[in-house]
């Protein structure tokens, strides 16, 4: 057995410099520090990390090509099952996945399967090959419309395109890459360096990708079928409405859904000087909710100037968001206020937010989500001066493409209804991601669009 | 990249282009927007569509220079091109959706309020084509600020121009020359697109006449897909999208206080924008 070391650190940032800025936290691996890394994966027999990656990625076979220092070969096992390994590498919630599973993490620390990920991938983008070059890939010639451009979509459409497919995918916005363009914060996934390059590498594979063409509104699912010649349509449109508490004075100048705070931010680059979409954070600004997103809005804002509060109704066990983002949050000094839930946002004459009314909470018994429920305590409101409330409560599926298209079902929520394999109720589409299981993760929603495409893949193989 | 086929400036500050988009102009029916990109990082700006021509693949939208990103637009010509042209976005005219018996008994009056002028225009031409009732009042500061006076007369019954300092047509607001004719023309719906007040006020007028209200809400929006919420107004005392649930309204519903209020939300960067706009041009 290999000699035990410890997890090695990875580097960041300083808090107190990047509370300033947008440049990216983490710095990622060096080459000695991936292939110290890389030397402490036990390579079990029967790897629990696999099992435990939506997209089962070789997790063993890519870390002993890092220990090997054939950086270019562990791209290669990656790239069998994933197409966005920089974004994986920097926003899947590992320590609930692959390191969750991790052997070494029972009595000590897992690998850093993440942080090896990534730096695989950063290593392979800084450093590109002459015969990077893709092999021709023979067309079968099926065409396969793909709806939205973030994570499902992507990944549906680059194994469609590795077995032959010609695909077109259509996303409805200026920019490709759904949430990791417009919900994702620079800091936490750099754009055009991690982003763009990695849509590229799937433009590489053949994939067309048109943008501004909304789908319910510029063409139809039918038209797409009828018009434009496709034989399987994929439905990857996320979950992009967002939701409010249904409190007074939400309406006020100052409240924001972090949907709106962070696509102002993140795909319209309004926190760079002089760019021509606003964005306005105020001296103080509240963020309801305490998942990612939550995050993502609260170290935006403190960015922009903010002294930031979160306000979330349970407890900090409960948080939804990962442990790191948490962390980074408090060490760049965002406040928590737990236990809190807001009852009323507070406005001045003029109409703007002056603060918000909330009120203690404390937990009662397990709901249904397994989860203490946290129940209001009578008389204990108070208010918490700010000039902005940014909602992050949540998402639900846009219902533009369910409006417009006959025999597309939907559940109680929203969501579309589709089997495990991903069809829905309408023959010859298919549908994964947020769209079908709600807002969850990127890496989620990538599994489920690698299932759409085996889906389609035998839907027109047989026809 | 959307190109830009033709331009013809309809005042010194209001401009209609016909911007080659085969995909929305096959799609777009009275009543939508769009929004359009100038330049990789530009903002996102909503516009209505104010005429579409399947064949040639193109729409018409009219633009008023207010801030930098509308005078940005304003600066383009023939030739040029639009980096983003996303649309047709927001439902079609409630009328679209109703039969020829709803219709029938309907007698439409049309409120313009300077810019707002060119999304009446396909509304009132599906109407008139529809043989509906339909007469537009369309009113503006002064004569110099009067836009498709010409191109309106030919897709309505009566056409009514007013302006507010006299300088030609009714002297008055648009909605004094309504109570004017409303009795004589025997109106049943009044749909007003303008400014926010003007809109208030027209509902105001209607509600005094008796008269079914529509409005179209131009609210602030970024993606104008459903996504951000920028846009949201009070309907009924109800939140709603106007990107997505509208952006039709019925008049009589809207909170145009709290909507005005939400529109100047960025009032002092925008001003910034806009010098900083100049500054770069004069440069």
């Amino acid at each position: 057995m290999a000699q035990r070391i410890d997890r090695t650190p990875v580097r960041e940032q300083d808090p107190a410099v990047r509370a300033h800025n947008f440049e990216e936290v983490c710095y990622g691996f060096s080459v000695e520090e991936a292939r110290r890394e890389a030397s402490r994966c036990l390579h079990c027999k029967n790897p629990r990390c696999v099992t435990a990656c939506p997209v089962s990625i070789d997790i063993p076979g890519f870390i002993a090509e890092v220990n090997n220092g054939d950086f270019k070969a562990a791209a290669a096992v990656i790239a069998k099952d994933s197409s966005l390994p920089a974004v994986c590498g920097r926003v899947c919630p590992q320590e609930t996945q692959c390191e969750g599973s991790c052997v070494l993490g029972v009595k000590g620390e897992s690998v850093a399967i993440g942080k090896l990920e990534r730096f695989v991938a950063d290593y392979n983008r800084e450093n590109p090959s002459e015969e990077s070059a893709k092999a021709d890939i023979p067309s079968n010639g099926k065409k396969v419309a793909v709806v939205g451009s973030g994570p499902a979509g992507l990944a549906c459409a680059g194994d469609l395109a590795k077995k032959g497919y010609d695909v077109t995918i259509f996303e409805a916005l200026h920019r490709p890459g759904g949430v990791l363009e417009y919900g994702i914060p620079e800091f936490r996934l750099p754009k055009d360096k991690v982003v763009k390059y990695e849509i590229d590498q799937i433009r590489k594979l053949g994939v067309k990708i048109e943008t501004d063409v909304i789908i319910g509104r510029t063409l139809t699912i039918d038209s797409l079928f009828d018009k434009e010649g496709f034989q399987a349509v994929f439905i990857g449109s996320g979950a992009g409405l967002p939701r409010f508490m249904n409190i007074p004075g939400e309406n006020l100048n100052g409240v924001f859904s972090a949907n709106e705070f962070l696509t102002r931010n993140n795909l319209m680059k309004a926190f760079r000087t002089g760019a021509p979409t606003p964005i306005r954070a105020g001296a103080k600004a509240v963020v309801v909710g305490g998942g990612n997103v939550a995050m993502d809005a609260a170290r935006t804002a403190l960015r922009l100037g903010a002294d930031t509060t979160i306000v979330y109704r349970r407890t900090e066990v409960e948080l939804p968001a990962r442990r790191e983002e948490v962390h980074h949050a408090k060490e760049e000094g965002i406040k928590f206020e737990m236990l809190t839930n807001p009852v009323e946002i507070l406005g001045d004459e003029n109409g703007w937010v002056r603060g918000i009314r909330c009120i203690k909470m404390e937990l009662g018994e397990p709901d249904a989500s397994g989860r203490r429920s946290p129940i209001p305590i009578p008389g204990s409101e108070f208010d918490i001066e700010t000039e902005t409330v940014i909602m992050a409560l949540g998402t639900s599926p846009n219902p533009l493409i369910v409006r417009t298209t006959e025999g597309l079902e939907t559940n109680r929520r929203g969501c579309l209804v589709a089997t495990e394999e991903g069809a829905t109720t309408r023959e010859g589409v298919f549908a994964g991601g947020d769209a079908v299981s709600g807002a969850a993760t990127v890496i989620l929603a990538m599994g489920a669009g690698r299932k759409g495409a085996v889906a389609i893949d035998n839907y027109l193989s047989s026809k | 990249m959307f190109k830009i086929l033709s331009k013809t400036m309809l005042t010194p500050n209001i401009c209609a282009m016909d911007v080659k988009a085969p995909r929305v102009a096959a799609a777009a029916k009275p009543g939508q927007f769009l929004i359009v990109r100038t330049g990789e990082d530009g903002e996102r700006i909503p516009l209505t569509i104010s005429d579409y021509d399947n064949e040639k693949g193109s729409v018409t939208i009219v633009t008023q220079g207010i801030g930098a990103s509308t005078s940005a637009i304003l600066d383009l010509e023939v030739g040029d091109c639009f980096q983003d042209v996303a649309g047709p976005l927001g439902n079609p005219s409630d009328f679209m959706a109703m039969s020829k018996e709803e219709l029938a008994g309907e007698r439409y009056v049309f409120l313009a309020g300077g810019v707002g002028t060119a999304p009446v225009y396909p509304q009132a031409k599906w109407l008139h084509e529809n043989g509906i009732p339909v007469d537009v009042i369309i009113g503006a500061r002064n004569k110099d600020l009067l836009i498709y006076a010409d191109k309106m007369k030919e897709v309505c019954d009566n056409l009514y121009l007013c302006t507010d300092d006299g300088s030609f047509g009714f002297h008055g607001l648009v909605t004094a020359q309504l109570e004017a004719v409303c009795a004589e023309r025997g109106y049943t719906h009044m749909v007003a697109i303008g400014p926010m007040i003007m809109m208030k006020f027209a509902t105001l007028t209607a509600k005094k006449l008796g008269l079914k209200a529509t409005v179209s809400l131009n609210t602030l929006m970024v993606d104008g897909t459903g996504m951000c919420g920028a846009c949201r107004v009070s309907i009924g005392g109800k939140m709603k999208f106007a990107c997505v649930d509208g952006p039709e309204f019925n008049g009589y519903e809207v909170d145009f206080d709290e909507a005005m209020r939400r529109q100047r939300q960025y009032l002092p960067q925008e001003k910034e924008a806009l010098e900083r706009y100049k500054s770069q041009k004069a440069k």
